[in-house]
């Protein structure tokens, strides 16, 4: 992702030379999708697309203000963002037990890992109607729903992470005396933190994916209750605000865990550079 | 003589012929012993039976409780600093005191505060050693610790050892392929062979020891000659 983007090879140019160099990069990047913004609103203009099609962009602007000023926009965000926090928190406890009692025993591993592998190959926002089933149509199955879908991928990377820990650092860990508490606190978490936080990073996306399908159904709050109400009376734009929304939350959470990486990984030559 | 380690009939196999064969090993406080060998001799397993990562039925095996190992590779915990890797383990309250100080005696006293990963070889491996002494072992374990160290890097290292070993006066068995390392830091020279010891010197020169010295010459000659190589100046 932005990973790529933003590390510049070391040309070994004047520094000022390379801020120039990458101003006019990101410029150059930056014309085709405006390109694009202004021939979708020349379109708009010109009657050639429908705004019951597609609203155009000046008018999105306008509707995101309306919705701002109206309260509407940011009560249905905060019952949303409590969503995901909700259904998030609960895949982070559980995804991380899961995978410490499978990662540090071959017993838990032989008892934990199939089931979840079995699970983890069924198309999850499948099972939706089966949630309403169990849950009723109240918080229950969007919560659930998030937490099922993002507690895979912090088990299987934070499994991956303690099982592909060097034994060598362990043997040393033996070495020092540190007891297996000593090992699992000192050398195994820390060693499999930067998997974690990867898995942390793609969890977060799959949260943000099962809230919008889990709120497109019967939802009476949230973003996807405004979504459902806007479809109904062929509000376009209503739409593409609320889906700019949906992705501007995911930047913000995949950001907020950027930042964490960057300082709990600081310890990494890339990024001590 | 007091001893400190005393080994009776280890024996070690994993499912083939015998990697440690019956063996007996003792050392007195304080002695520098090399044990050389080629791959494969054992001389790793006997390592790793006496650091603790590996047990094999023996008659006897006496150890001291305070040993140490440094291995080939430094391992570090690239996540912590280096004075916190050296203080690592070491259940005092002085801690980090005892660990500046074991920085400064390996010269590292301007990294202490240094990831690991940005560190050389060299220094790397100096940590390794001050996380090694810090504990103030009796038994200081040494796997082929510069093997992976540049020709210079190597030389320095063994007089870093040596001025350590004064000092610390820890018993040391160094794991070595590299036979002047030998001849120049040990006491007592043991070469092992499909498990068994096969020869056995004692080194009666004063320390510093030249190379070009007749006996240390004549020494190396030999362990070569127990080793399968024949030097090329023989």
């Amino acid at each position: 992702m932005a990973d790529t983007s933003t590390a510049a090879p070391a040309t070994g140019q004047a520094p000022g030379r390379r801020g120039g160099r990458k101003l006019a990069n990101t410029a150059m990047r930056l014309a085709s999708p405006l390109a694009i913004i202004l021939v979708w609103q020349l379109a708009s203009m010109t009657g050639l697309l429908s705004p019951r099609i597609l609203a155009g962009p000046s008018e999105i602007i306008a509707t995101a203000g309306r919705l701002v000023a109206s309260g509407e926009l940011i009560t249905g965000l905060v019952v949303s963002f409590l969503r995901v926090l909700a259904g998030f928190s609960i895949a982070l406890v559980l995804g991380i037990l899961l995978a410490l009692v499978s990662g540090l025993s071959r017993l838990g591993e032989t008892i934990i890992d199939p089931p979840i592998q079995m699970l983890k190959a069924m198309p999850f926002l499948g099972l939706l109607p089966l949630f309403i089933l169990w849950f009723g149509i109240g918080e229950a199955p969007k919560i659930g729903l998030v937490a099922f879908g993002a507690v895979f991928p912090i088990y299987l990377t934070l499994h991956g992470g303690i099982r592909g820990i060097d034994k060598k650092l362990i043997e040393a860990g033996q070495t020092l005396e540190l007891g297996t508490f000593g090992i699992i606190r000192h050398i195994v978490i820390p060693g499999a933190l930067p998997s974690l936080l990867v898995g942390v990073r793609y969890g977060l996306s799959v949260a943000w994916l099962s809230l919008v399908v889990g709120e497109q159904i019967n939802a009476s709050s949230g973003i996807g209750y405004i979504i459902t109400y806007a479809r109904d009376f062929l509000q376009t734009d209503v739409i593409v605000v609320c889906l700019l929304v949906y992705a501007i939350m995911g930047l913000l959470t995949d950001g907020l865990v950027r930042m964490i990486e960057a300082y709990a990984l600081r310890w990494r030559p890339e990024v001590i550079a | 003589m007091s001893t400190l380690v005393d080994i009776r009939k280890l024996h070690r196999s994993f499912g083939g012929p015998a990697v440690l064969d019956s063996i007996d090993l003792t050392m007195a406080p304080g002695e520098f012993v090399a044990l050389l060998g080629r791959s494969g001799s054992g001389k790793s397993t006997l390592l790793r039976v006496l650091a603790g990562l590996d047990t094999a039925p023996a008659q006897k095996l006496e150890l001291p409780v305070r040993r140490s190992v440094v291995f080939q590779e430094p391992r570090l915990l690239p996540w912590k600093s280096v004075i916190e890797n050296v203080a690592l383990g070491v259940r005092r309250a002085d801690a980090r005191t005892l660990a500046t100080q074991a920085l400064a005696d390996v010269g590292l006293s301007h990294r202490v505060d240094a990831w690991p990963l940005t560190l050389s070889g060299g220094e790397a491996q100096r940590s390794a050693l001050a996380r090694a002494l810090v504990r103030e072992p009796k038994l200081l374990l040494l796997d082929e610790p510069f093997a992976a160290l540049d020709a210079l890097t190597r030389l320095r290292m063994h007089d870093l050892v040596f001025e350590l070993w004064r000092k610390h006066h820890p018993a040391v068995l160094l794991v070595t392929h590299d036979v002047w390392e030998a001849v120049a830091l040990a006491d007592r020279i043991l070469v092992l062979d499909q498990g068994r010891f096969i020869k056995e010197i004692r080194v009666d020169i004063d320390h510093p020891r030249r190379r070009d010295d007749p006996r240390t010459s004549r020494i190396e000659a030999e362990l070569l000659k127990e080793l399968g190589v024949e030097p090329l100046h023989a």
